[in-house]
């Protein structure tokens, strides 16, 4: 959005306040919307078309949710243009996500100390 | 006193601080919302059972496209602003706040579907299916609960052993009242119910309301946080990405009805307020953008 890099006295930046510019972004933000809307017909066929494979079915509709999610990232939030700062708050983010969820799923199978299955230990 | 680099961004960060604040916000919304999805895979992996086609997915479906567009046009409004079309920011903006009512609309409507309906577990295998004669008839009413609860469950291709008296009996209370439990019913003094079965499954044929006595009710759930891990599960994300819609909604409401004053002593700060509650707004869309698949389609 408005990133003020006319105010960065870069004269190779694209001025991002010009109406020139807005205009520009305007077809891409009625593109990305209808690339969403696809995707969302997409997603749901998928599901109608019934994939025997549960590991398929998983893996085409996470992908679809990431591409999607993606497209909002990177048009509407403006990820695909944006300061250093900002990647930099992502980069620690992803980072501690994959943490988070890394350590939750490496846990699954992991059994309380003093936990009995049939009497015994687990 | 002035608030600092609310329009011109900070020499340091090359930002103003509004939108270095709410990217960390959206870093820490990030990291809530993961721990809730890490939850989800957790309790779904672990689980013996997991139930399939619980809620609508054309409901579901709809409510996608509503986000999405409202995703369209709160960009769309931050533009008019940046073009110096004030109308038109109102006109999106409005479009906006109206998508973000629609949204929790037919979200408080599946929520309603959800707590009047019941499932109904008997307290032994051979009163499991007296019920399931009276509800489907004498001769297929076991069978046709059995592929109730075979397709619920998705056991076609499973080891797992049917058992009458595990078989939920899916249906609506007499009144559909809201909430109730065994204990609830038995306070009002009940000893019977009235209870309309669900059709058999692939059909849309309700069958009549049979009475049940309450003695032989195990227990008695509407499709609530307790009903099971599932909803315990889709209560919580559901409902904490609706909060999160509610919240979103009130915050650009505000920045369309304070729009004037705000155009008259600093249009590009009104800019940059639309664009971080943009922010904030396309990150809800996000998150539901995981939640359709997982929550309805897989």
């Amino acid at each position: 959005m408005s990133h003020d890099h006319s105010s960065s006295h870069d004269p190779s930046h694209v001025d991002h306040n010009s109406p020139e510019y807005i205009q520009k972004t305007i077809k891409k933000y009625l593109a990305v919307g209808g690339i969403l809307f696809g995707g969302t017909v997409l997603t749901v066929a998928m599901y109608y078309v019934h994939i025997p494979s549960v590991f398929w079915t998983v893996t085409i509709a996470l992908l679809i949710a990431t591409v999607k999610a993606g497209f909002v990232a990177a048009v509407f939030m403006h990820l695909s243009d944006e300061r250093k700062m900002i990647y930099g708050v992502l980069i620690c983010t992803v980072f501690f996500l994959i943490g988070l969820m890394g350590l939750t799923l490496w846990a699954m199978n992991d059994f309380p100390f003093f936990t009995l299955v049939d009497g015994k230990p687990a | 006193m002035e608030i600092p680099y609310a329009v011109k961004p900070r020499p340091d960060t090359g930002l103003y601080n509004a939108k270095l604040g709410i990217w960390l916000f959206l870093a820490s919304e990030v990291m809530l919302f993961g721990g809730l999805f890490s939850s989800y895979i957790l309790l779904r992996v672990g689980a013996d059972l997991w139930p399939h086609g619980m809620v609508s997915i054309p409901v579901g479906t709809f409510n996608t496209f509503v986000l999405i567009a409202s995703s369209v046009t709160v960009v769309m409004s931050w533009a008019s602003l940046k073009l110096g079309r004030l109308g038109d920011f109102k006109k999106y903006m409005a479009l906006t706040i109206a998508c973000a009512l629609g949204f929790l609309g037919v979200k408080s409507f599946e929520y309603h579907a959800k707590f009047t309906h019941y499932d109904v577990w008997f307290k032994d295998a051979a009163t499991a299916e007296k019920y399931f004669k009276a509800a489907y008839g004498e001769e297929k009413g076991v069978e046709a609960a059995r592929k109730l609860f075979v397709e619920r469950f998705h056991l076609h291709n499973t080891k797992a052993v049917y058992e009458a008296n595990q078989v939920q009996l899916p249906g609506h209370l007499e009144g559909n009242p809201l909430f109730a439990t065994h204990r609830s019913l038995a306070s009002a003094k009940k000893e019977t119910f009235q209870f309309t079965p669900d059709a058999p499954f692939g059909t849309h044929d309700h069958p009549k309301p049979i009475e049940v006595k309450l003695s032989d009710v195990e227990r008695l759930s509407a499709y609530v946080p307790k009903h099971s891990t599932y909803f315990a599960i889709y209560f919580t994300i559901t409902a904490l990405h609706g909060l999160h819609v509610l919240g979103g909604a009130i915050v650009l409401a505000y920045f369309l009805f304070t729009a004037n004053t705000w155009w008259k002593k600093n249009p590009e700060q009104l800019a940059n307020r639309v664009e971080v509650g943009g922010l904030f707004w396309h990150f809800v869309d996000l998150v539901w953008i995981f939640l359709f698949p997982i929550i309805y389609l897989l």
